[in-house]
């Protein structure tokens, strides 16, 4: 009972903050009200007894993808307004392209009603989903989780070779030759007599 | 503790009284919290007086033990100003954001070997989630605060949570490889026996890279170049007085107490007695552990945070980047690297 | 669960050789190590796959991968069109600054991309090849980051194969949906069970072609083909014009022939639409090109077509007729891509037709290996090109389809036109401005090879031809 009233509560959030994605004319606030479409699917994960998933999702989107995220937006400072000229031109067809998939998935479920479990059972108490999720994706799907990791690694090779250049003429400093320096580089003793009063 | 207090309210009709023990527990954990972070302030200013040979608060009260009080008053009276083009919203709830997650990581902190908030299986993952969700409260003030200063703060705060989260993350994975459990309760257990068991040895660069990371990610010096009061003046919260100001402060000392408590958790074995193994000792009150050795254990990296601060210069912001990206995250690959090896080797007296 | 790593060895090598390459690269300040050390990986994958038992179809890796004859001859293709391209990529990339480490890392995991897809028997495994493929070819496209048509071709090629990877996903998902499963032959058992009654079936199945034509680049999804083509470096469509077109193949064959193989009637008819489609825009559009690459992108959209209706055919002859056309095309174009390589230099990049002209005068002998090339892509005889184009008429005919063969066989004809131009032009016209060519002897001498073994092959296609039978497999037959 407390549990669907808690459902139903961040279930709302999550759609008004879906809404606000889209619908938010400054794009700083777009992206918040994804954090926060994000923060409260995490919560409705917890609330399925997924808390691994959940967390996750705080730790990777919220915690790491959105930071970059915002940090690109606020500094490039988008001026969404003048993107948006002549947006509503093509209204008409994203609202037949949403009604379609939103008819596509009421089929799915209206073919399907009976086949649908009235409510899965619950898993016993020591059961952690960390635990299952990790021996299924080490074992049974092994090959595509080291794809994924190679996708990623790729992906890193490729930022990092289209963006990084090295421009001539920078005064960069090369920290490794600073912390390589001895005293003997750069003081040299001399040894002098000492000069006679004038 | 939960039990007692549960007996406590007992009179009450059950679904109350399952509130008031859940109300009354995070009470016990938050109010004495709060205390600390007032005596935090207070220590920090006595150590780096003593450290810069001056005297530092010694009028409030005896030795100027009322001065976090006063302090608190002051800022209580005071007001709040936002900014005329600021984004009002935002700005004020941007001090929340960075306080909230800084209370809430507490929950599944072990303090006791019986008594944690919340001891759900994926603790660690959940602090981290949080201790990174902190940073929302600086970018948001710099954004909202709109003014130069402050969103310079904005931005290199999100660069280097994000940089030095990865770094902390791996330190964390080792933690995790070598506990075999993402629950705290079960990490602290797992380095029983005697100091030698505790996590430092075996995970010895990791745990300098947890702390000196946890250092960053509480944007604290040398890596206080959210705040930079010499060049940016103080950052993002450059128009923040009053309350609202009190709140960041707030968060960021809680969060140093949170990040002292979480490296003597996973690295110095939590509420676990240095005297633990010792045969003479292994009875008495030495050798049993208890909140008071966690206190004690958080204290020393908490005075460490304050040495810090009256020692190093600040960190140039390329220079934290570097350190970041080029020698952190490869040292913590390196040694959960070694770690795998060790591990599959069954190394005692960590491994087996 | 079998985790079996026999037949994954392969891959593992490329994965493992690739890293080490991309670390030997930072230590080294010769590029050449960063090629060589590529090269041997290819030699070394393919010494690994000839080495392995050839046997039936087995599966491992709890049946995320397969291995059968099929596979091995694919990816043995694939490694000789990546070598292929490597080496004719490096006295182009050299001569703009573009010789870096990078690029042929990139290289080698667009063809561990294409091995995955070719070895994947799991909608998961096919579409994580799919996105190694693509990622590298992004960025290898953008490579050169200071031209701005780069960039331009970059993010077109990238915002489309996103959306069509999109599209793809979003019909597996569909696919798993109806039958519970995303293993190929489980899929291909709920196939059969549930019909062509089922409409999300067939709405799956739209969208799964729609993805693989896009990737294929068959009319109406090959807006992106000609601008890709002629933005991107021609190093880099040298990589998209031959080695992904192998795994496209490969793809067809999983996610549509075997998964979808109890929907054959109804993905047949789709196909023809597109094939017609593909003929007939590819091979008129290609004639108002003057610039070559954009020429060669028409026409690789019309070999499609010809790709396509083997697939039309759809039995053991039309599977066998569509590989064989696939190979040769792929061979035709890595030629006709490493010709426009050859006569470039720094600060020309010979792309325009007009860049052939009199070649004949200047260099008899590269004009006839174009001459070979060209008359091998229009299907003169007897070039290899020509028995490709026969063996997948012969399939269609088979199946009853002859008005088909008949107006594939009209656009050819009408596509012959823009081949022989480029024939008249060397042979015909006078030379234009710099006649040098400073292209390296290894470069010569393979491309020489290459352009003799459209004859070679054109005399003796009948062993191709019957490996290409023996190897597809059953389900399919």
């Amino acid at each position: 009972m407390i549990e669907a009233g808690i459902f139903y509560l961040f279930a709302t959030v999550l759609v008004g903050a879906a809404v606000g994605v889209i619908s938010s004319r400054n794009p700083v606030h777009a992206a918040l009200f994804l954090v926060l479409a994000f923060v409260t699917s995490a919560v409705l994960w917890i609330l399925l007894e997924a808390e691994f998933l959940g967390i996750v999702l705080v730790l990777v989107y919220v915690g790491a993808v959105m930071v970059l995220f915002l940090f690109v937006v606020m500094m490039l400072n988008v001026n969404i307004e003048k993107m948006r000229v002549g947006f509503t031109r093509y209204a008409p067809l994203g609202i037949i392209v949403a009604l379609a998939v939103a008819a596509e998935i009421g089929y799915v479920i209206w073919t399907r009603r009976g086949q649908l479990p009235e409510k899965q059972p619950l898993p016993a108490d020591n059961y952690s989903n960390t635990e299952a999720l990790g021996a299924v994706l080490y074992t049974d799907y092994v090959y595509a989780f080291e794809l994924a990791a190679i996708i990623l690694l790729v992906a890193i090779v490729a930022a990092i070779a289209l963006t990084m250049r090295q421009r001539a003429g920078v005064k960069a400093q090369d920290i490794s030759a600073q912390v390589a320096t001895r005293r003997q580089d750069r003081v040299r003793l001399v040894s002098m007599d000492s000069e006679p009063r004038q | 503790m939960i039990d007692w207090l549960r007996s406590l309210f007992s009179f009450l009709p059950p679904m109350l009284a399952e509130l008031a023990t859940i109300v009354a527990s995070i009470m016990i954990v938050l109010v004495p919290l709060i205390l600390c972070v007032a005596y935090t302030t207070y220590a920090e200013r006595r150590v780096i007086g003593f450290m810069q040979s001056r005297l530092g608060p010694n009028r409030v009260g005896p030795f100027g033990l009322f001065q976090p009080f006063a302090d608190v008053l002051k800022l209580m009276i005071k007001e709040i100003v936002v900014p005329q083009n600021a984004n009002r919203f935002l700005f004020l709830v941007a001090p929340l954001l960075s306080l909230i997650p800084a209370f809430a990581a507490w929950a599944v902190i072990p303090l006791t070997p019986e008594f944690v908030l919340s001891g759900i299986d994926a603790g660690l993952l959940y602090v981290l989630a949080l201790t990174s969700f902190g940073v929302y409260g600086v970018i948001l003030a710099g954004w909202a605060t709109n003014s130069k200063y402050a969103f310079l703060g904005a931005m290199r705060s999100a660069a280097q949570i994000v940089a030095y989260e990865i770094a902390m993350g791996f330190a964390l994975v080792g933690v995790l490889m070598a506990g075999g459990s993402l629950n705290l309760q079960e990490i602290i257990q797992a380095q029983s026996g005697s100091v030698l068991h505790w996590f430092w040895l075996p995970l010895f660069p990791l745990f300098l890279v947890y702390f000196i990371a946890g250092v960053a990610e509480t944007n604290r010096a040398p890596f206080d170049v959210a705040e930079g009061e010499s060049e940016i003046v103080a950052g993002f919260h450059v128009e923040y007085g009053g309350m609202a100001f009190a709140l960041f402060f707030l968060a960021e000392y809680a969060n140093m107490i949170l990040i002292s408590v979480l490296v003597a958790t996973l690295f110095l074995g939590g509420w676990l007695s240095p005297f633990q193994g010792i045969p003479v000792l292994g009875d008495t009150l030495l050798g049993a552990s208890g909140f008071i050795w966690l206190a004690l254990k958080s204290a020393i990296f908490l005075f460490c945070f304050l040495w810090f601060r009256a020692t190093f210069p600040r960190y140039r912001y390329d220079q934290i980047m570097r350190l970041g990206w080029k020698v952190f995250i490869p040292i913590t690959i390196v040694w959960l690297a070694v770690e795998g090896v060790l591990v599959a080797l069954d190394v005692g007296p960590w491994f087996n | 669960m079998n985790f079996d790593l026999t037949h994954v060895w392969p891959e593992i090598f490329v994965a493992t050789m690739a890293c080490i390459v991309l670390v030997a690269d930072l230590y080294t300040s010769r590029r050449d190590v960063a090629y060589w050390l590529s090269l041997l990986t290819i030699v070394g994958a393919a010494a690994l796959t000839l080495a392995l038992p050839a046997g039936g179809r087995e599966l491992t890796l709890t049946d995320t991968y397969i291995a059968e004859p099929l596979t091995d001859v694919l990816k043995m293709v694939a490694y000789g069109v990546v070598a292929l391209v490597f080496l004719y990529s490096r006295d182009y990339l050299r001569e703009r600054d573009l010789l870096k480490g990078e690029y042929f890392v990139l290289g080698l995991f667009g063809l561990l991309g294409i091995m995955v897809m070719i070895s994947a028997h799991h909608f998961l495994t096919l579409y994580l090849g799919l996105e190694l493929l693509s990622l590298s070819l992004y960025a290898m496209v953008a490579f050169d980051r200071d031209s701005s048509i780069c960039a331009e071709s970059a993010m077109k090629y990238f915002v489309l194969g996103a959306i069509a990877s999109g599209t793809l996903l979003f019909g597996m998902s569909l696919v798993y949906g109806v039958t519970g499963s995303l293993a190929i032959n489980e899929v291909a058992a709920g196939v059969v069970a549930a019909g062509s009654t089922d409409i999300m079936l067939l709405i799956a199945l739209a969208f799964m072609l729609v993805g693989v034509m896009f990737k294929l680049g068959a009319v109406p999804f090959h807006m992106w083909l000609p601008d890709v083509y002629h933005g991107a470096p021609t190093s880099t469509t040298l990589y998209i014009g031959t080695a992904s077109k192998i795994a496209s193949f490969a793809l067809f064959v999983r996610a549509i022939g075997e998964a979808f193989g109890g929907l054959e009637s109804d993905w047949r008819d789709m196909l023809i639409v597109l094939a017609v489609l593909s003929l007939g825009i590819g091979n008129i559009v290609a004639i108002a090109q003057t610039n070559l690459k954009r020429m060669l992108a028409y026409s690789t959209i019309s070999h499609v077509g010809f790709i396509l209706l083997g697939f039309i055919a759809a039995d053991g002859q039309g599977y066998q007729a569509a590989l064989f056309y696939t190979i040769t095309y792929v061979l035709m174009a890595a030629g006709a891509f490493g010709m426009i390589i050859l006569l470039s230099r720094a600060g020309f990049e010979a792309d325009e037709l007009a860049d052939f002209k009199g070649l004949n005068q200047y260099s008899p002998w590269f004009a006839l290996i174009m001459l070979l090339l060209m008359f091998s892509m229009a299907g003169v005889p007897p070039l290899i090109g020509f028995y490709a184009k026969l063996a997948v008429l012969a399939a269609v005919v088979e199946a009853g389809l002859t008005w088909l063969a008949i107006v594939a066989v009209v656009f050819s004809v009408i596509g012959a036109f823009y081949y022989l131009r480029v024939i008249k032009l060397m042979y015909f016209d006078a030379p234009e401005g710099d006649t040098r060519i400073d292209a390296g002897v290894g470069m010569r001498v393979v491309l020489s090879a290459n352009g003799l073994a459209m004859l070679a092959l054109g005399i003796f296609p009948g062993a191709l031809l019957a490996l290409c039978g023996t190897v597809i497999p059953l389900a399919l037959r």
